[in-house]
């Protein structure tokens, strides 16, 4: 039954669909904890993407990048949020306009 | 429309549909909320695309350490005595115009039947192989052992795991290394370091503490 799956094109659709979603939060949120989520959101798509072709050409590459990406997720959720509590502690904001002492 | 279609699109709505509020929650906490939500259709979409041992993995590592960690960090920075200030920033136009171009090149990337599979099989991703040693008669009457490779179809996390273990084991302990790299950096930079004022005086709680540790100790060795 060809048509008893969801395509892959479907599986893309919503990937890039997720990825818009997360770089719109990345760009237009001040929240800094909210732009990380909206990181977290656009790797989730990339995994998307990678098991559904991990699936349509029936190879295993893909589950393992993916497995590798949400390893590199955690490790940058962990790191970025100790950056995060570093601010608070330094500025006592988490607004990601505020943090620009370096900006010239 | 089959069952599995009507679960894609149920769950695909859902995913969406969660994702929008994620970016679009003004509390960080329901933020987090409708993030977990949006992970959990996530795996279940990679369970319906035979990655059961990733579906499996997404649940754990994601809905189960990151949302941890995050909440951690909502609850940590005591999101309600921040002040009350405006939600987008000042360049949100510009934001969406990214957002919807990203969104249109997409779609027009993916026209439908570009990866079309008349028949889809998963038994490539649920199968690993075996060596073996085989005796093999010559020509000239001599035995020689030959090495075999033959697939087997197991099941999907023991495939992932033969992959990782042989195929990629390098990449896995890069990537366990990176783990502890980042673990290290993580404490690192989240530990607060005491001022000079602090220092020189340390608090009375903690001058009591060791007064007490003190005593037991000599309770004990008495």
């Amino acid at each position: 039954m060809p048509e008893a799956m969801p395509s892959t094109e479907a599986y893309l659709m919503l990937s890039g669909t997720l990825f818009a979603i997360g770089l719109v939060g990345v760009i237009i949120r001040r929240n800094m904890i909210t732009v990380l989520m909206a990181v977290e959101l656009m790797m989730n798509a990339v995994n998307i993407n990678l098991v559904a072709f991990s699936h349509r050409f029936a190879s295993l590459e893909g589950q393992i990048f993916t497995i590798f990406i949400i390893t590199v997720a955690a490790g940058e959720a962990a790191v970025g949020l100790a950056i995060i509590i570093q601010l608070y502690r330094l500025k006592s904001t988490i607004n990601v306009d505020e943090a620009r002492s370096m900006n010239g | 429309m089959s069952p599995e279609l009507l679960v894609f699109a149920v769950i695909g709505t859902i995913a969406v549909a969660a994702s929008i509020l994620v970016i679009s929650m003004r509390n960080p906490v329901h933020s987090a909320l409708f993030l977990l939500l949006t992970f959990l259709c996530v795996a279940v979409l990679f369970v319906m695309k035979g990655a059961e041992f990733v579906g499996a993995v997404q649940v754990l590592v994601y809905a189960g350490g990151i949302m941890v960690l995050f909440l951690f960090v909502v609850m940590l920075i005591n999101v309600r005595h921040l002040p009350d200030e405006k939600v987008l920033s000042n360049f949100w136009k510009g934001g969406f115009v990214v957002g919807l171009a990203v969104f249109l090149l997409f779609v027009t990337l993916v026209r439908p039947g570009v990866y079309h599979d008349p028949a889809p099989s998963d038994k490539a991703l649920r199968s690993t192989y075996t060596y073996r040693h085989r005796k093999v008669k010559n020509a000239d009457g001599t035995v020689t052992r030959k090495l075999i490779r033959r697939g087997k179809v197991v099941g999907n996390s023991e495939a992932v795991a033969m992959a990782l273990y042989t195929d990629y084991l390098v990449p896995f302990e890069v990537a366990s290394l990176f783990l502890l790299v980042a673990m290290i950096g993580a404490i690192v930079i989240g530990k607060r370091e005491l001022s000079a004022n602090e220092e020189e005086n340390i608090p009375a709680y903690m001058l009591e503490r060791s007064e007490t540790e003190h005593e037991i100790k000599e309770a004990m060795s008495a």
